[in-house]
């Protein structure tokens, strides 16, 4: 097995937190059949899945009935922004959205696309007032940016993107549906979270279900909403500590490789971000070469340079924003992560982009 | 704008990324300072990299002429 010491792409993937293990283990056991069955197995689901949503409602600050399960990060997005939508007018989204959110404005056919600046951030008066949704994330999941999500002007449905910052940082104040990831938190693949505020008018883009909750379809997967519960409070509970932690240790990172590799570009924005991640940008270097030669030394990152995304085009997020889209690497910290882990890194880095930069003779 | 003359024509066709800006940086000391390259480039991230590598090496991204290249004015070393 790979030693999970060096592995620095926890916003691809959070791996399992230990309290989501064990409640994964035990809820095997117990939340094996139909919570909608009056059975006493059936019961212990649905007390299970009841729990699930109760824990996951605290930790947020939201109400139990705003809270659905769904079988993805994905799902939530599509069943989020699209139930919002209202009337025929424009699905405006920033430029620098996850897939997930282009994708579903795409598939509505009327997605629009709002500009951000530099550093990744959208000027949420440039939305218009005729959009029938807007889609705006908490931060971005590629550079980290935080979104002024709150100064999106009002009258106009608001689906927030949260997969990148649930359980690390609060939700933002104002949104009318909104989606979470757990295994970009420590719980486990297979659970998305979406939110749909009391009241909000929203209704359900996609056949219907007969299931607990209206707003979801399919079989629940009660053990794994369970253990994504417990590693949300988990890491709720811990993320003063861990938050601190990790944000020091970007820090060091954004100076070290700013000062220390020629020709290099940090990107995002270097104070209001999420806590564990960073992304640079090497002149002349090939994004393929550069992730692979770090994996060769133990680091685990992820890059958005074309030749290394599935869709041989670069980073929409890096090309909105203007920054170099080649040579790219994201870091990004899980909660243990070392400060060893994190100075080994940025020892090894300048000398694997020199002889990237020797070879093709420069 | 009038367009200004080219004092050295990349063409990187078929070269995909970062091969173009690799050219572009290996070669744009060939003209003067003061003088313009164009980069010939079908691969997209050269509408986003051209102009990041003007910003990063302190040279002065010109925008696209009519021809679809992209002109870069060498304004120092």
């Amino acid at each position: 097995m790979r030693s999970a010491a060096s592995y620095l792409d926890t916003a691809s993937s959070e791996p399992l937190h230990p309290a989501a293990r064990e409640t994964l283990l035990a809820a095997y056991d117990r939340g094996y059949a139909d919570p909608r069955r009056l059975h006493g197995p059936g019961r212990d689901a649905r007390l299970l899945l009841d729990n699930a949503r109760a824990v996951v409602a605290e930790c947020l600050g939201v109400r139990p009935d705003e809270v659905t399960f769904t079988s993805s990060g994905t799902e939530a997005v599509h069943r989020g922004l699209l139930g919002l939508r209202r009337g025929p007018g424009p699905v405006a989204h920033t430029a620098v959205e996850h897939s997930a959110v282009v994708h579903a404005a795409t598939w509505a056919g009327a997605a629009l696309e709002l500009p951000v600046d530099r550093l990744g951030r959208v000027d949420p008066a440039t939305a218009p007032s005729d959009a029938s949704v807007v889609a705006v994330q908490s931060a971005n999941h590629e550079v980290g940016t935080l979104q002024p999500v709150a100064e999106v002007p009002a009258g106009v449905p608001l689906f927030v993107d949260a997969c990148a910052s649930m359980g690390r940082l609060p939700l933002p104040d104002r949104w009318d549906a909104l989606a979470g990831s757990a295994h970009k938190w420590g719980g486990p693949a297979g659970v998305g979270v979406l939110l749909v505020r009391k009241g909000a008018r929203w209704l359900n883009p996609f056949p219907g279900d007969d299931r607990i909750d209206e707003r979801a379809s399919g079989f629940e997967n009660v053990p794994a909403a369970l253990a994504a519960a417990a590693a949300l409070r988990a890491v709720v509970e811990e993320r003063e500590e861990v938050n601190a932690r990790q944000h020091a240790l970007v820090d060091l990172v954004r100076t070290r490789v700013a000062a220390e590799v020629p020709d290099v570009e940090v990107v995002g924005d270097p104070v209001d971000r999420l806590p564990h991640l960073v992304t640079f940008s090497c002149l002349y270097v090939d994004g393929e070469t550069l992730v692979t030669e770090l994996d060769r030394r133990g680091y685990g990152v992820a890059s958005g340079s074309a030749c290394t995304a599935s869709t041989l085009t670069p980073s929409r997020v890096l090309e909105a924003m203007g920054v170099l889209t080649h040579g790219n690497v994201r870091v990004s910290l899980t909660r243990d992560t070392t400060a060893a882990t994190v100075e080994g890194f940025l020892e090894a880095l300048p000398g694997v982009v020199r002889d990237i930069r020797t070879q093709v003779g420069l | 704008m009038t367009d200004p003359v080219v004092d050295l024509e990349l063409d990187c066709r078929g070269l995909l990324c970062p091969l173009p800006v690799i050219e572009l940086g290996k070669r744009y000391a060939e003209v003067p300072v003061g003088g313009v390259v164009a980069v010939l480039a079908d691969d997209v991230a050269a509408r986003t990299d051209i102009p990041a590598w003007c910003r990063m090496r302190g040279q002065d991204y010109l925008g696209e002429d009519p021809t679809g290249r992209y002109l870069v004015r060498r304004v120092g070393p």
